[in-house]
């Protein structure tokens, strides 16, 4: 099999995340970044089905050389080589295109990416390649089994999930429960260093939006106590004051 | 411009989420002065279609058709790029749930139409230049999105916005959309429901617990709080991690993140990884023993106590409250 995992460099969970003083980007001093942990378990899934020669996993990320030590630790994982498309990753729609122009005619059969990044939670880019390339996608998927020509992949739906079946070539966002994650080991770090990493020029896309400020949430008030043997007050406060009951 | 709104049906029927969805696209319309239009796919009986009516859609565009009866995201999408064209709409509204996800993206791409996902409020309008809030970072911020294209769509996520009923009538269409056979590709195998209760992306109200209760064995008193009230249960990233409950129930950044009217944190420290899943939320009420717990910085309401001893007290005086 030959599968495409697109990662995103973004920063880490624990992180505070502030504004330059025009609100316009991230204000990134002092932030660790990480391979989106939904990236890492479409990588892990990618691995787990190429393993034992079974096929290759190409990574691919858009960004400038800062994320190539992003980059480096998915291939110290388990990817067989990557490609950088050497661009600041403007929107969803931009690296979608980007990742599409670069697997039109490599014959994948499988394209993953995570279900959404932690960053600009989008979860738009999984469609947005399906749709570029004429394929099916699949967003929030929660299990994927490739029999042959063909993957059945269980999809998340409010209250349940739903189980497709679903030809290759396909893209999907895979969530939690796809595969368990798996961390580097000495050798791999080793090889991560010698393993191919190309980088390409970006296409020209269009623009159809922009971030022109960011906020962050308004703080919320001094908490009101409520005595543990006063619950009676709570029901009180909610229905009455808060009026959400 | 005129508006059209994708209402998305579960097994024939609407659920709170699209007249929201609804009554915000009725209030766009409103503010660009133009009509709405509601398209519904799938086979939805005539007095639901007419109850999108009550909330502000002049015309709905009915695609009942046995080959579009379950959701497929590649065909729904050629559905509403082409309803869009036929009513001649540039801005369209569409659910931020699970499927809205892996729909919008497809509709934007075909319209060359710049998408908004996440939606918590009405945009700005100034002209043709249309300015959208949304969720970022996980809820660590907002992001104001201006969308520069021509057409434009907008996912708007749960609970972000009133339902407001017009008394309007709307005229129901049947509309029959020529779909490639391409758009067929995917096949649905199963739908299998695993809670037949309040669904937690899209509940007003949410009972949440965490390593506090110790093992999955105590989520019975979780579970009677969230009868109680008529909410959905979630959990915090240790809990899913052991397996105590099922991811599907995970909030937080790399969860679900949850926007009801009452959150309720049980045992519960607050990182800030579930802090982020949770800011959008109206209301917080926080049950910990420890009086330092982070989530009580977030908290409206806290309570300090041994969960074991207060959430069947509260339990209890929610169903004296109720009845």
């Amino acid at each position: 099999m030959n599968i495409l995992v697109c990662i995103s460099n973004v920063p880490d969970t624990t992180s505070k995340i502030t504004f330059t003083s025009d609100h316009t980007s991230l204000n990134t001093s002092g932030i660790q970044f990480i391979v989106n942990p939904y990236d890492e378990i479409a990588l892990s899934k990618a691995i787990g089905l190429a393993e034992g020669g079974n096929g290759t996993v190409t990574v691919i990320n858009i960004g400038e050389t800062g994320t190539e030590a992003t980059i480096r630790k998915a291939l110290a994982t388990g990817a067989d080589q990557a490609v950088r498309v050497n661009a600041v990753p403007r929107d969803a729609w931009f690296v979608a295109h980007q990742i599409a122009n670069y697997a039109k005619d490599k014959g994948f059969d499988l394209i993953l990416t995570g279900r959404e990044s932690i960053d600009y939670n989008g979860a738009q880019v999984a469609a947005f390649v399906g749709e570029l390339l004429g394929i099916p996608s699949i967003s929030t998927a929660k299990k994927i089994d490739i029999d042959g020509n063909a993957a059945t992949v269980e999809r998340e739906i409010e209250g349940g999930k739903e189980v497709l079946s679903v030809p290759l070539p396909l893209v999907a966002g895979t969530a939690e429960g796809v595969a368990e994650p798996r961390i580097p080991n000495m050798r791999g770090i080793m090889s991560a260093r010698t393993k191919p990493l190309d980088v390409i020029e970006p296409v020209e896309v269009p623009v159809l939006s922009k971030v022109v400020r960011y906020e962050t949430p308004e703080p919320r008030g001094a908490v009101t106590w409520v005595d543990a043997g006063e619950v009676e007050k709570l029901v009180d406060l909610l229905h009455n004051k808060a009026k959400v009951i | 411009m005129s508006v059209l709104v994708y209402t998305e049906n579960n097994n024939g029927s609407f659920k709170k989420s699209v007249y929201e969805v609804v009554s915000y696209a009725k209030a766009l319309a409103d503010s660009l002065n133009t009509s709405l239009t509601a398209i519904s796919i799938g086979n939805v009986d005539q007095p639901a279609l007419a109850s999108l009516g009550n909330y502000g859609a002049s015309r709905v565009l009915d695609v009942s058709n046995d080959q579009l009866k379950q959701f497929i995201n590649q065909a729904y999408a050629s559905v509403i790029a082409e309803a869009a064209n036929y009513v001649g709409a540039d801005l369209i509204v569409i659910s931020n749930s699970f499927s809205g996800k892996g729909l919008a993206p497809r509709v934007a791409a075909k319209l060359q139409a710049g998408l908004a996902d996440g939606a918590v409020e009405l945009p700005q309008i100034d002209g043709d230049k249309i300015t959208v809030k949304k969720t970022a970072f996980s809820g660590k911020a907002f992001a104001l999105t201006e969308l520069t294209s021509a057409k434009k769509v907008i996912a708007l996520n749960p609970n972000a916005f009133e339902l407001r009923e017009t008394g309007g009538n709307a005229e129901i269409e049947p509309f029959h959309p020529t779909i490639p056979n391409n758009d067929f590709a995917t096949a649905i195998q199963d739908i299998v429901r695993t809670t037949d209760k309040v669904t937690l992306p899209d509940a007003e109200i949410v009972v949440s617990a965490g390593r506090g209760l110790k093992g999955p064995e105590n989520w019975g008193m979780i579970e009677e709080l969230a009868d109680a009230l008529g909410a959905a249960t979630a959990c915090s990233k240790p809990v899913s991690d052991a397996g105590w409950r099922p991811h599907s129930e995970h909030v937080g950044q790399t969860g679900i993140t949850v926007s009801p009217n009452l959150y309720i944190a049980i045992g519960i420290s607050g990182a800030i990884q579930h802090l982020a899943g949770v800011s959008a939320s109206k209301t917080i009420v926080v049950i910990n023993k420890d009086p330092e717990a982070p989530f009580f910085k977030v908290a409206d309401y806290g309570i300090v106590g041994d969960a074991f001893e207060v959430v069947p007290k509260l339990t209890a005086a929610i169903k004296a409250y109720k009845g």
